[in-house]
C-alpha cells in the first residue's frame, strides 16, 4: 500500500507530519505493509493535508485529513467525508494547465529516480545537444517573459549574457519571494526542486556561466532545506559538478539565505545583498545582465522562469508558445489567496478572465460575503473592484487596466475590507522596507502614511495632495517598490472614492 | 539558538567564520552562521568580521542594522512572528496579531518577562492560501485561530 502525504509546508501548517504519524501507527497496528512517500502539494491548499493512496486507477484523495481520520484509508474508502475520489479526475486538476507544475504533488520531491521517471532531465538531455546560441533561440521562441513581475522577456536577457565577454558569469536564481499572496516559488521549490536546478544549469549552458545562486529568503525553511539537499544529491549523481552530466561542461550550484528585507526580491538589491552588502537598489544602467554579481555579466531570472525551462526544452518551444494569449505566452501558475473558499495554486494559459479565477475557480470569499476587491501582483500590485473582473490574465491586459500581473498572487478581500486601511498599510510598508537610496520612496512612503491619516480624520484638501505624491513616487523612484506603491493606493482610491471621502463628511457634520 | 555565551572571544568568531571565507560575498552566511550560535551577533564579532573582510566596522554595522533578521539584543527562548500581509489581513490577521500581543501584554518586538517568548511582524510567510499564518521558530502554523493561538503559548511556555 502506497500513501501519499505532502512534506510542503503549507500543508505541515495544516497538520499534515501528524496525520502522517498517524498513517504509520495505524498500519503498523494493522499488520499492514505501507510506502510512506511525502510529496509535495498538488496545490489545492484548501484540502490539505491532501492524503492519497495508491489505487489500481490512480491515486485516490482524502481531504482535508485530520489523524482522526486515518483510519479511513484502511477501510471502505467511499464511507467517510474526507473521500474525493480520483485526484487526476478532480475539478481543481482537470481544469489546469499543468507545465511547469507537471511533477510537483506528484513525485517524491528529493527522489531522482521519480524526477527521471516524470520526463525529469529529459530538457537538459536536449540541451546538452545544442549550442549556446540555439538554447537561447529556444527560450526566445517560447515566449516565456520574467515570472517575477516585470515580465522581460527571458530569451532577450540571456542573449545579453551569452554576447558579454567576461572570464567569468553568473545564473543567479531571484527565490526571494516577499510578495504577499504568493507561494509558487516555496511550492516549487519544496515540491520539485530538481526542476529548478535543471533550468539554471540549462541557463549556464546557454549564456556560458558555471555558477549559479538560488537567493532563497530566511522566511521560507523548508525550501531552504529542500533545495540544500536537492543541491547535494545533484551533486552526488553527477548531474551538477565539474561536468553536467557526464557530458557538458562545469556547472555547480550555491543555495544562499537572505534575510528579512523584502527589497531584496528587486533583483540589483538582491545582487548587492548576495555579495555580502546593504540591499540598496543600484541604479540601471549597467544592466546586471552586463554588469551583476560581482560586477560580472549575471542571469537574474525568477525561480518559476528557471523552473518552467525544462518543460520548454522536453517539449519544445513551440509547444509552449501555443498558450496563452496575445504577447503573453504559455501558462502561469497563479495564487489564489486571502478570503477565499478554495485557495491554492492554478496553473492555466493566459487569458482566464480574473473573475473566473476569484469566483469560479477559487469559489468566491470563504466567508460567503460579497468580493469588494482583489489585489494582485502582491502588496505593489493594484486593487482590482469586481467592475474589473472581465480582464484576461496577461501582461498587457492588465497593464491596460492600471494593474499588473506581478507574480500572480490574487489577495481576495470580502466587503469588509477597509480600503483606506489598505491603502495606509501599502504606504506603511514601503516605508518600512525602503532601502533609502531615493528619496521619492524614502521620504515619499512616510508622507504617505501621514497624508492618509490626515485625510482620514476629515482633511479632504489632503486627497490632491495624495495623488500628487504617488504620481512623484511613481515617476521619481528608482525601483519597483517606491514606482509600484502609487499602485494599491491609487487603485483604493479611485475605485472606492467614498472610503476616502465619508470620513470628511462626518467629520463635517 | 543554542549557546547564548554573553561575550564570545574572537577566537570563537574567528572559528565559525573561518570555514566561510572563500564563500564569494561571504558576509551573509557568516553573520547567520554567528546568529545561529548565538541567537544575536555579537558586539565583538564586527571587528573580527571587518578584518577578516578588509572592509570597516562601519560597513560591518551597516550591513547588520539593514537586515530585519539580524538581532543584536537577545530574545527570548522562542521566537513567534506573525505575517501582517495583506493576504492573512484579508482574513483577520491584523486581530490575530494584536490577540497575541494583547494576551502577553507586548507590543511588536517584545519580550515576555520570563524571557520565554518574542513576538516579532513578518511581511508573508508564504501561507497566504491558508492565512492567517504565523511561525514559531522555524515551523509554521496555517488558518491560526483563537484555539491554536493558545495551544501555541502554552507550548512555549509563554
Amino acid at each position: 500500500m502506497k500513501i501519499y502525504v505532502p512534506c510542503d509546508s503549507a500543508a505541515k501548517a495544516l497538520g499534515a507530519d501528524a496525520v502522517a504519524a498517524e498513517i504509520q501507527a495505524q498500519a503498523a497496528a494493522r499488520g499492514i505493509d505501507i510506502t510512506l512517500v511525502r510529496n509535495g502539494t498538488r496545490g489545492m491548499i484548501w484540502l490539505e493535508p491532501l492524503v492519497e493512496v495508491e489505487g489500481p486507477n490512480g491515486r485516490i484523495a482524502y481531504g482535508p485529513m485530520t489523524p482522526a481520520d486515518v483510519p479511513h484509508l484502511f477501510g471502505d474508502e467511499t464511507e467517510c467525508d474526507t473521500y474525493l475520489g480520483l485526484t487526476d479526475d478532480l475539478d481543481w486538476m482537470r481544469r489546469q494547465t499543468r507545465l511547469t507544475f507537471a511533477r510537483c504533488g506528484a513525485i517524491d520531491p528529493l527522489s531522482m529516480d521519480d524526477y527521471r521517471a516524470h520526463g525529469g532531465f529529459n530538457g537538459l538531455e536536449r540541451a546538452l545537444g545544442m549550442g549556446a546560441e540555439a538554447i537561447v533561440d529556444e527560450v526566445k521562441q517560447s515566449g516565456l517573459r520574467g515570472r517575477g513581475g516585470a515580465g522581460f522577456p527571458t530569451g532577450i536577457k540571456w542573449d545579453t549574457v551569452r554576447l558579454a565577454h567576461a572570464p567569468k558569469k553568473y545564473i543567479v536564481c531571484n527565490a526571494d519571494e516577499g510578495d504577499s499572496g504568493t507561494f509558487a516559488d516555496r511550492m516549487i521549490m519544496e515540491g520539485d526542486p530538481f526542476s529548478l536546478i535543471e533550468g539554471m544549469i540549462i541557463a549556464g549552458l546557454g549564456v556560458g556561466a558555471d555558477k549559479g545562486y538560488v537567493y532563497l529568503r530566511s522566511e521560507y525553511p523548508d525550501a531552504i532545506a529542500t533545495m540544500t539537499r536537492a543541491v547535494e544529491l545533484a551533486r552526488a549523481a553527477g548531474v551538477l559538478g565539474a561536468s553536467v552530466l557526464g557530458q557538458g561542461p562545469a556547472f555547480d550550484i550555491e543555495i544562499r539565505t537572505g534575510a528579512g528585507a523584502y527589497v531584496c526580491g528587486e533583483e540589483t538589491s538582491l545582487l548587492n545583498s548576495l555579495e555580502g552588502r546593504r540591499g540598496i537598489v543600484r541604479a540601471k544602467p549597467p544592466l546586471p545582465a552586463l554588469e551583476g554579481f560581482l560586477g560580472r555579466p549575471t542571469v537574474v531570472n525568477n525561480v518559476i522562469s528557471l523552473a518552467t525551462v525544462p518543460v520548454i526544452f522536453e517539449k519544445g518551444a513551440a509547444h509552449y508558445a501555443d498558450f496563452g494569449l496575445g504577447r503573453s505566452r504559455g501558462t502561469m501558475p497563479i495564487q489564489i489567496a486571502g478570503n477565499v473558499a478554495r485557495g491554492g495554486l492554478f496553473e492555466t494559459a493566459f487569458g482566464m478572465p480574473l473573475g473566473d479565477l476569484v469566483n469560479d475557480i477559487g469559489g468566491g470569499t470563504a466567508s460567503g460575503r460579497p468580493v469588494k476587491a482583489v489585489q494582485v501582483g502582491g502588496p505593489l500590485g493594484a486593487y482590482m473592484a469586481p467592475d474589473k473582473f472581465d480582464t484576461p490574465f496577461g501582461y498587457e491586459e492588465f497593464d491596460a487596466k492600471d494593474a499588473l500581473i506581478g507574480h500572480a498572487g490574487v489577495v481576495v478581500f470580502d466587503e469588509g475590507a477597509d480600503m483606506l486601511g489598505l491603502a495606509r498599510f501599502a504606504m506603511e510598508f514601503c516605508a518600512v522596507e525602503s532601502c533609502g537610496k531615493c528619496t521619492p520612496c524614502r521620504i515619499g512612503a512616510v508622507r504617505g502614511v501621514e497624508t492618509i491619516d490626515r485625510i482620514a480624520a476629515g482633511d479632504a484638501s489632503a486627497v490632491p495632495l495624495l495623488r500628487d505624491l504617488c504620481d512623484t513616487m511613481k515617476d521619481g523612484s528608482l525601483c519597483a517598490l517606491g514606482g509600484f506603491t502609487p499602485f494599491p493606493v491609487m487603485s483604493a482610491l479611485n475605485a472606492f472614492p467614498e472610503e476616502f471621502a465619508a470620513q470628511t463628511q462626518e467629520a463635517a457634520e | 539558538m543554542s549557546a547564548r555565551q554573553a561575550t564570545p572571544s574572537t577566537d570563537d568568531i574567528t572559528t565559525i567564520i573561518a570555514p566561510l571565507t572563500d564563500l564569494e560575498g561571504p558576509l551573509l552566511p557568516m553573520l547567520h552562521a554567528l546568529q545561529d550560535q548565538y541567537g544575536l551577533i555579537p558586539d565583538t564579532a564586527v571587528p573580527v568580521l571587518a578584518e577578516t573582510l578588509n572592509i570597516g566596522r562601519a560597513e560591518v554595522h551597516g550591513v547588520i542594522s539593514f537586515y530585519h533578521d539580524f538581532r543584536t539584543n537577545p530574545v527570548g527562548r522562542h521566537v513567534i512572528k506573525i505575517c501582517r500581509s495583506e493576504a492573512c489581513q484579508a482574513v483577520d490577521g491584523g486581530a490575530l496579531g494584536k490577540r497575541v500581543l494583547d494576551l502577553l501584554g507586548l507590543d511588536w518586538g517584545g519580550t515576555t518577562a520570563n524571557g520565554a517568548v518574542t513576538v516579532e511582524p513578518v511581511y508573508c510567510l508564504g501561507m497566504c492560501a491558508c492565512a492567517p499564518a504565523l511561525m514559531v521558530d522555524k515551523t509554521v502554523h496555517g488558518r491560526v485561530d483563537e484555539a491554536k493561538i493558545e495551544t501555541i503559548l502554552q507550548e512555549v511556555g509563554a
